[in-house]
């Protein structure tokens, strides 16, 4: 099957510091993978890992450095403003902060038709707003609503109304669900998984709310300042992840049950800076596996039963670090 | 021994719409030394309730009957200058935003030098005590962090930085609101054995609001389950969260996507909506959303005794042995 999206070897550079003493950082330091028609991948990772950069940096609301972006086998890196225009109409972005995505001054209504104004489509505007609305769960009363007057929840299904107007093929969700309530939360990632089945949509969710990506996604990402550590199918990751920075991040997700036994791998909580990126694997100054070849030589990305790990000694199933076996 | 004890407290809102009854008949204690999770979901007057123990409520929101009591006082007659004494040193907070708390352009020291001002300790004995928490925090290089200022740390560090100011003067109590909801799960998971272990180094009780289930298993002694305004289901949380009595903490707890083991595409919401808290219903608040609905809804609903310690707003809620 050809992908849908395709990202090869992608960098974001930026440019920091005092003028006499510039440098560049890699806010995205090359990454591959596919989205195909239908799939739901996923990109997880701590804040500053640059998995909202990368978003950006796919949609083409930041310029990539290196690298290439495919989208349906046309390259859209580096396109001008212009030709962009018409690739936003079947690729479209769901922002993070729901109520600051949506204009104060514009109503309900007004903002989920107005891509519809944006891309010249001539369609009932009224009919469009009353379907919109169906189909996200909010009735037509709301069309006359200004965004100051929804919930976070109400101004979410806005944002996902609007990101579905034009029928895109792919949608980029950057955390989707932040600060929602769970009852919420799932109504959303219903409404997102609904489409998917009936328009055959394929869709890229940021989150760091692990136990939503078991839930919705195909296949996922873990990111590391920048890069994958790990990639491949949601699943198998969840049961057996080889990745020890996926493992941690596995283990620390917290639980509603209080009598569950907590095998916690603890990590220093410091992330390293990107301006000063650690040599040999990033991950070895935070690993509670390291060895001296880790802090020595950077791990190749190889290929292991359909997943991609970038670790010298990936994981068996269940190990535990050393260090916490060795302390009672 | 109590250190918070809120009773049948009631807030209401004028807007323009009429009375908004934001808070109906609250009650439940605060003991020593305990840790207390507040859960519910947006809109279920968490934040009311919050403001109501500092005495912040907004202009238009005033107590109508009910009492909060904490330290031999009632929180809800002392005037603005009494209720200013008590916050900081004797009930302390941290919010959501740890920059809320933090100025950004005075040094960390001189920050945590001025929250010392009553205490009648030098400047270097105020210093001393500043790095020392900060070492608890597990701050690096903490002596040297007192010169700093808010912007040269993570944000991880921001919230510990925040959590330390807090209870630099070991306050009675700590209103923590959300503090790891901006965090990802590694840190969130470091705050909450923070949060623990200084808890228990210092001694004071917690009240601790989430919308995250996992954490408030993880964290907290006792539960306080609140919907629309009202406690539906208080407990400790093995209680509350092993064996819910109140079909609203049945389904919020079925809600958790962590919940499902199995890998579901649809996760399980509840339908409905909120109701209207100026036209509140004069009997169960969640009957309109419950799929339990009874005749005995209609009438309103007093707290019923599951368990020592465990109570449940609904009458079809049983007693267990």
């Amino acid at each position: 099957m050809t992908a849908l999206l395709e990202v090869r070897d992608l960098e974001v550079t930026f440019r920091v510091g005092p003028m006499l003493s510039r440098r560049d950082i890699k806010g995205v330091a090359g990454v591959s993978f596919d989205v195909s028609p239908g799939e739901t991948f996923a990109l997880v990772g701590e804040s500053g890992s640059g998995k909202t950069t990368l978003a950006r940096a796919i949609n083409g609301l930041q310029g990539i450095s290196a690298g290439s972006v495919s989208f349906d086998g046309q390259r859209i890196d580096g396109l001008s403003t212009g030709a962009m225009k018409p690739m936003r109409k079947v690729m479209s972005m769901m922002f993070q902060d729901p109520v600051g995505s949506l204009s104060p001054r514009m109503t309900v209504g007004d903002l989920v038709t107005e891509p519809f104004r944006i891309h010249g489509v001539s369609v009932d505007f009224r009919a469009e707003t009353e379907r919109l609305l169906n189909l996200v769960g909010l009735n037509e009363t709301f069309a006359d609503r200004f965004p100051h007057q929804l919930s976070g929840g109400q101004a979410r299904r806005v944002g996902v109304a609007r990101a579905i107007a034009l029928n895109p093929r792919l949608i980029i969700a950057d955390e989707p669900t932040a600060g929602l309530d769970v009852s919420v939360q799932g109504e959303v990632l219903n409404l997102l998984n609904d489409l998917r089945e009936r328009l055959g949509l394929a869709m890229v969710i940021i989150t760091h709310n692990l136990h939503v990506v078991h839930h919705i996604a195909d296949r996922m990402a873990v990111m590391y300042l920048g890069r994958f550590v790990e990639t491949g199918d949601c699943e198998q990751i969840f049961d057996a992840p080889a990745h020890p920075y996926t493992a941690a991040l596995l283990s620390a997700n917290p639980e509603p049950d209080p009598d569950k036994a907590r095998n916690r791998i603890s990590l220093p909580a410091e992330v390293p800076s990107l301006l000063a990126r650690p040599k040999g694997c990033e991950f070895h100054t935070r690993c509670p596996w390291a060895s001296d070849r880790c802090s020595r030589d950077a791990p190749p990305v190889v290929d292991k039963d359909a997943r991609k790990i970038a670790c010298h000694y990936p994981l068996q199933p269940g190990a535990r670090p050393p260090v916490a076996e060795a302390t009672p | 021994m109590t250190v918070l004890s809120i009773t049948d407290l009631n807030v209401f809102f004028s807007t323009e719409g009429g009375d908004l009854h934001a808070l109906r008949d609250v009650s439940f204690d605060v003991p020593e030394r305990r840790i207390v999770g507040i859960v519910g979901e947006s809109g279920c007057g968490k934040s009311t309730l919050i403001n109501a123990i500092l005495g912040l409520l907004a202009d238009n929101g005033r107590v109508g009957g009910g009492g909060i009591h904490f330290e031999g006082h009632d929180l809800t007659r002392l005037g603005p200058k009494e209720m200013q004494a008590l916050r900081g040193p004797r009930i302390a907070t941290v919010f959501q935003d740890p920059m809320g708390a933090l100025n950004p352009v005075v040094s960390v020291g001189a920050q945590m030098r001025n929250i010392q001002y009553r205490s009648g300790l030098s400047r270097s004995e105020k210093d001393a005590k500043s790095v020392a928490i900060l070492q608890k925090v597990r701050i690096p290089d903490a002596g040297a962090a007192l010169a700093r200022y808010p912007h040269e740390f993570s944000g991880g560090m921001k919230q510990r930085i925040a959590i330390a100011m807090a209870l630099l003067m070991e306050p009675a109590l700590l209103i923590a609101d959300e503090p790891t909801t901006a965090l990802d799960a590694t840190l969130e998971v470091a705050t909450i054995e923070l949060l623990k272990e200084l808890q228990q180094d210092i001694g004071c009780s917690v009240l601790f609001i989430s919308h995250h289930l996992g954490v408030i298993a993880e964290l907290c002694d006792d539960v306080v389950v609140m919907y629309a305004g009202e406690v539906v289901e208080r407990g400790t949380t093995r209680q509350v969260f092993n064996n819910p009595g109140h079909p609203y903490a049945a389904r919020l707890l079925e809600c958790d996507p962590a919940r499902q083991s199995e890998r579901v595409r649809l996760l399980p919401t509840i339908p409905g909506e909120i109701p209207d808290l100026r036209h509140r219903p004069e009997g169960c608040i969640f009957a309109p959303r419950c799929d339990r609905r009874a005749p005995a809804c209609e009438a309103r609903q007093s707290e019923l005794p599951l368990q020592t310690g465990h109570m449940a707003r609904c009458a079809l809620a049983e007693a267990r042995s």
